[in-house]
């Protein structure tokens, strides 16, 4: 059992790009533990929120705030890209690669990465090069290089979106697992039966807006607003 | 046309029986280009990665000198240095003119510009792609040089052996600066300018085949590594 993850507070956080908003202005209260999916349709700022919560994308105004300091925040965080960044370097050398930058010594890392392998099932794959896997391998490659590091804190940007059903259900529990070790996840997905399977609470954007954030399980049941209600019901919303 | 016959005849018995002329210029040559490479790519590969990951106030203006002293014509090049290490000159107290040191000093401001543009697109093209990444995982500044400079290891070697192409093929600034002397500076491509003025073209050929094959060597090694770049053996 890690410690309990940081709780994290946006206050009027706000992000612009060419003077039009993208995100916000946001607040919103995320506290140190659970499974927080973000639903949202495309081009709702769902990338844009996680990115502002791992402290990536520049801000116009507002600001984020970890209960920990800044400079310690982010070494506890993992991040798994909606496109996954392989390096031009093999599988093995990919899930080495966050522990080397620790300084951890070769051994650990060598034990380490064969459990990642083969927990993520690329056992197989260890030696190939990892630009060259298939969109869904690569996904999985990026899970494993950002769990290997045992955050406290995981974001998630559509991590199954190229997987098929059993990919999917063994990645969920990959992540349940985590979660019952103590990680905080925030994750966003297009898959709402995935949402439901996972999520202890939600928050739902609209447009760059916070529409709807709580409990999954009130929002599933009885979203409060019509938007909400639309995009689970599976209509268009505007 | 018999002439020019004969001439590929003797050039290549004198490869075959390793003339000791031959040997030594090309062995001089080497040593001269391969000198240049190691100091220009010792300040070319870091400023040019450097260039593609910081973003600072004149780094345009930096990149536009830089595409501008590719264009440097050599035998420009040939001139300034000769003027610094002249005896008139600032640096003519070193006693540098007419020697090989000071045609590796052409040769460095010949290809440190080329190395460096090279590298400079490479990486930030490899930047672009690890960007998020890396800053995602909180790395500090030497550990993203270190990075790209593995990663991009095959086009920086390529990189390097562009400019090694260019230096051993250059003939008008260390002809300036060289003075093209017998056992000292004598090198391939300004052994072969006077050899042919000379009308002899046995030693003239030899040596440009002994080039030719160089300027082949160079340019199979650097397809063999984008070949292997694309094919992504690693
Ligand atoms: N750098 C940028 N410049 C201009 N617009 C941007 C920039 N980055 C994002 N946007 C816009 O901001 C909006 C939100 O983008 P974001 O990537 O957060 O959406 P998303 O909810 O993740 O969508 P998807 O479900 O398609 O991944 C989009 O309309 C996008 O075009
Ligand atoms: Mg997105």
């Amino acid at each position: 059992m890690v410690d309990a993850a940081p709780s994290v507070h946006l206050a009027g956080t706000l992000v612009k790009r060419r003077g039009k908003p993208i995100l916000g202005p946001i607040d919103l209260d995320l506290s140190g533990s659970g499974f927080t999916i973000v639903l949202g349709p495309n081009g709702a700022g769902k990338t844009t929120l996680l990115k502002v919560l791992h402290g990536v994308e520049r801000l116009s105004d507002g600001d984020v705030s970890w209960s920990v300091p800044d400079a310690q925040a982010r070494e506890m965080q993992a991040y798994v890209f909606q496109s996954p960044i392989m390096l031009r370097r093999s599988v093995r050398q990919n899930l080495a690669y966050p522990l080397q930058l620790l300084g951890e010594d070769k051994a650990s890392i060598a034990t380490k990465v064969t459990d990642w392998a083969r927990r993520i099932g690329l056992e197989d794959a260890l030696d190939r090069p990892a630009p060259r896997l298939s969109g869904g391998e690569r996904q999985k490659l990026a899970l494993g290089r950002a769990l290997i590091r045992n955050p406290q804190v995981l974001f998630l940007d559509e991590p199954c979106a190229n997987l098929d059903g059993r990919s999917t259900r063994e990645i969920e529990a990959l992540l349940k697992g985590a979660q019952t070790a103590g990680t905080r996840i925030i994750m966003t997905t297009h898959d709402l039966g995935q949402a439901r399977r996972l999520a202890s609470d939600l928050v739902f954007l609209l447009h760059g807006r916070l529409h709807e954030q709580g409990q999954a399980s009130a929002f599933f049941s009885s979203p409060c607003t019509p938007e909400a209600k639309a995009f689970l019901e599976g209509d268009i919303v505007e | 046309m018999n002439e020019i016959w004969a001439g590929i005849q003797a050039a290549f018995r004198l490869i075959v029986t390793l003339d000791a002329d031959l040997v030594e210029i090309t062995l001089r040559s080497l040593q001269v280009s391969l000198s240049a490479l190691v100091v220009a790519s010792v300040i070319a590969l870091p400023f040019g990665t450097w260039l593609a990951i910081r973003r600072f106030r004149y780094r345009r203006a930096t990149i536009a000198t830089l595409n501008a002293l590719m264009g440097l014509p050599p035998v420009v090049v040939g001139l300034i240095v000769y003027l610094l290490l002249s005896r008139s000159g600032p640096f003519g107290v070193l006693g540098l003119l007419f020697t090989p040191t000071a045609m590796i000093i052409a040769q460095v401001i010949i290809i440190t510009p080329l190395i460096a543009s090279i590298t400079h697109q490479a990486m930030r093209e490899l930047w672009a792609e690890y960007h998020d990444l890396l800053i995602s995982l909180n790395t500090t500044k030497t550990q993203r040089i270190l990075t790209l400079i593995w990663d991009g290891r095959r086009t920086l070697l390529t990189a390097a052996l562009a400019g090694f192409g260019r230096a051993i093929g250059e003939v008008g600034a260390i002809m300036i600066v060289g003075g093209n002397i017998d056992h000292a500076t004598r090198v391939l491509t300004t052994a072969i300018a006077l050899e042919t003025g000379k009308g002899d073209f046995a030693l003239a050929l030899g040596l440009g085949f002994v080039l030719i094959a160089l300027a082949l060597l160079v340019n199979f090694a650097i397809h063999a590594l984008s070949r292997t770049e694309r094919e992504g053996t690693w």
